[in-house]
């Protein structure tokens, strides 16, 4: 087999026409030996390269399999699209069960109200939940207003996953910080240690608990619920190490900052046009 | 060997073996595979069930609202922002309803006003809008309009166009007297609805020449209290005659 190859023609000396060899050649190929070779060549190596293709075709109608390594999630919030609704605190609460009492929340919206003598009133009724009641503070007080989501950072250096005594909170591969429930033992550390304050203690599991990106959705292809149902889309959820992504595009067009960046936790949820009281 | 090492080193070995032991049925199987934690722990997290179904579910089935909705100021705005979560109701439509927003309330949540809210995005004051109507009642919540004319103005001027209706002058659009009607309702602070700035103005119908029909009050206006604009004496929302 190795002798007839065909390959084995095109790349010896000299065979420029099958049926016109070069004198000085020990071997001859005529057209027919060529044509033979073929028949035998199309049906040993053809057919395995085309069950190959169509078992890749047929692989990715299914829907590939879901690889971790090849995604690093982020989330941006457009502070200046946020209209305080709180739709997404709902949405977090309805898809992750969050029980419902108003201090136990993976996502909330605190509503800033900066006054002419420097003064920052920050409120988060129900963490926004309900939407906010009327400030309280008169229009003519008002310098700069705005709301602000928050909800874990998932950071890159995570200080809850530093602190935790039995491992049971991680960065997953695809950048998402979790929390093993069967594995917490209820210490608090990390609720203590997250310097965005966006873990709480499940009143009922006993265990820490927070954002996880909903992971359950981000891995089946969905959005997180707090994106799907953000009606004026500030929050932008996807991929931070490709350049062709929604979130990417956010990220270089607008000009972004990250909550206390000095902490070095390499935080990524990105907001846009912060004022430097948050940060 | 002395005796004594060897208990010593039986002893130790003991022990070793019991920790290996302990550690093989106390640190769970996948522990460690990825880094320190349990590498089952993924997949219980990502297993779980959503609840909502996602944007692009519901047109499979309310193509007609999905169509309408697409090109209407809700474009933005999820089905599930306002119906809430759909996956069982999209597994199941017989059996598990989706629930329709009745009232004011939720409405309410993006478009009761706020100073904190971007300027321009629609909102209303509730306890002058609409009275105890539901939103739905005169709004289409797929396909949202603002009001026309009075009704626009009433949005937010409730009181105004209660006292106008009441008054001599209910057959008057706002927009006869103030100007600058659309740039106002979009941008409220920044650009101010015109008052009448003259007599001539009101003069247009109550001067002794004006073309107004026979029933409308008239008056001199080189006689008539020359110092002031009519509406400073006259309130023109609810306009009356002078003692």
């Amino acid at each position: 087999m190795k002798e007839d190859h065909p390959l084995s023609v095109r790349s010896g000396p000299s065979t420029t026409n099958g049926d016109s060899p070069t004198a000085g050649n020990d071997r001859v190929t005529t057209r027919r030996d060529f044509l033979k070779c073929l028949i035998g060549f199309v049906p040993v190596v053809g057919l395995p390269i085309l069950g190959l293709n169509l078992g890749a075709l047929a692989a990715t109608e299914k829907g590939r399999e879901y690889d971790p390594a090849e995604h690093w999630y982020g989330m941006g919030i457009d502070v200046g699209l946020c209209i305080g609704c709180g739709r997404c605190v709902e949405a977090c609460k309805e898809e992750n069960n969050v029980p419902r009492d108003p201090y136990f929340f993976r996502t909330w919206v605190e509503r800033y109200i900066k006054t002419p003598d420097g003064k920052m009133i920050v409120d988060s009724p129900n963490g926004g939940m309900n939407a906010f009641p009327p400030a309280g503070v008169s229009e003519q007080e008002i310098l700069r207003t705005f709301y602000l989501p928050k909800l874990c950072n998932h950071c890159e250096k995570p200080p809850c996953v530093q602190v935790c005594p039995v491992g049971a909170t991680f960065n997953t591969k695809d950048g998402v910080v979790l929390v093993d429930e069967s594995y917490c033992i209820g210490c608090r550390y990390c609720i203590q240690a997250c310097p965005y304050g966006a873990r709480y203690l499940h009143p009922e599991k006993r265990v820490a608990d927070k954002c996880t990106f909903c992971y359950h959705r981000i891995t089946k292809g969905l959005r997180p619920a707090c994106v799907e149902v953000c009606p004026t889309s500030a929050r932008i959820f996807g991929e931070t190490r490709r350049a062709s992504t929604p979130l990417w595009r956010f990220v270089r067009t607008h000009e972004i900052h990250v909550l206390k960046p000095h902490l070095r936790t390499s935080p990524k949820v990105y907001y846009s046009d912060l004022d430097s009281e948050v940060r | 060997m002395p005796a004594q090492a060897k208990r010593l080193l039986l002893l130790f070995g003991l022990a070793a073996a019991v920790f290996v032991l302990i550690r093989h049925f106390a640190v769970p199987e996948s522990f460690g595979r990825y880094g320190h934690y349990r590498a089952e722990a993924v997949n219980v997290v990502a297993g779980l069930a959503p609840r909502y179904a996602g944007h692009l579910v519901c047109g499979e089935c309310h193509d007609d609202v999905v169509t309408v909705k697409r090109t209407s100021q809700h474009a933005s705005v999820a089905c599930e922002a306002c119906h809430g979560p759909g996956l069982s109701h999209s597994e199941d439509p017989t059996e598990q309803n989706i629930s329709i927003p009745a009232g004011r309330e939720r409405c309410g949540y993006c478009h009761n006003y706020d100073a904190t809210r971007p300027t321009g995005f629609p909102q209303i004051d509730p306890a002058q809008h609409g009275g105890d109507e539901a939103c739905t009642s005169c709004h289409n919540p797929h396909q949202p309009k603002p009001g026309e004319g009075e009704e626009l103005c009433g949005a937010c001027h409730s009181e105004i166009t209660r006292t106008l209706a009441s008054g001599r002058h209910k057959n008057l659009d706002c927009h006869t007297c103030h100007g600058s009607g659309t740039e106002h309702t979009s941008a409220p602070d920044s650009v101010r609805p015109d008052v009448p700035g003259t007599r001539e103005f009101c003069g247009q119908c109550h001067s002794e020449g004006a073309s107004s029909p026979e029933s409308v009050p008239r008056i001199d206006s080189s006689t008539h209290g020359e110092d002031y604009v009519c509406w400073q004496c006259h309130f023109s929302h609810l306009p009356e005659a002078g003692r």
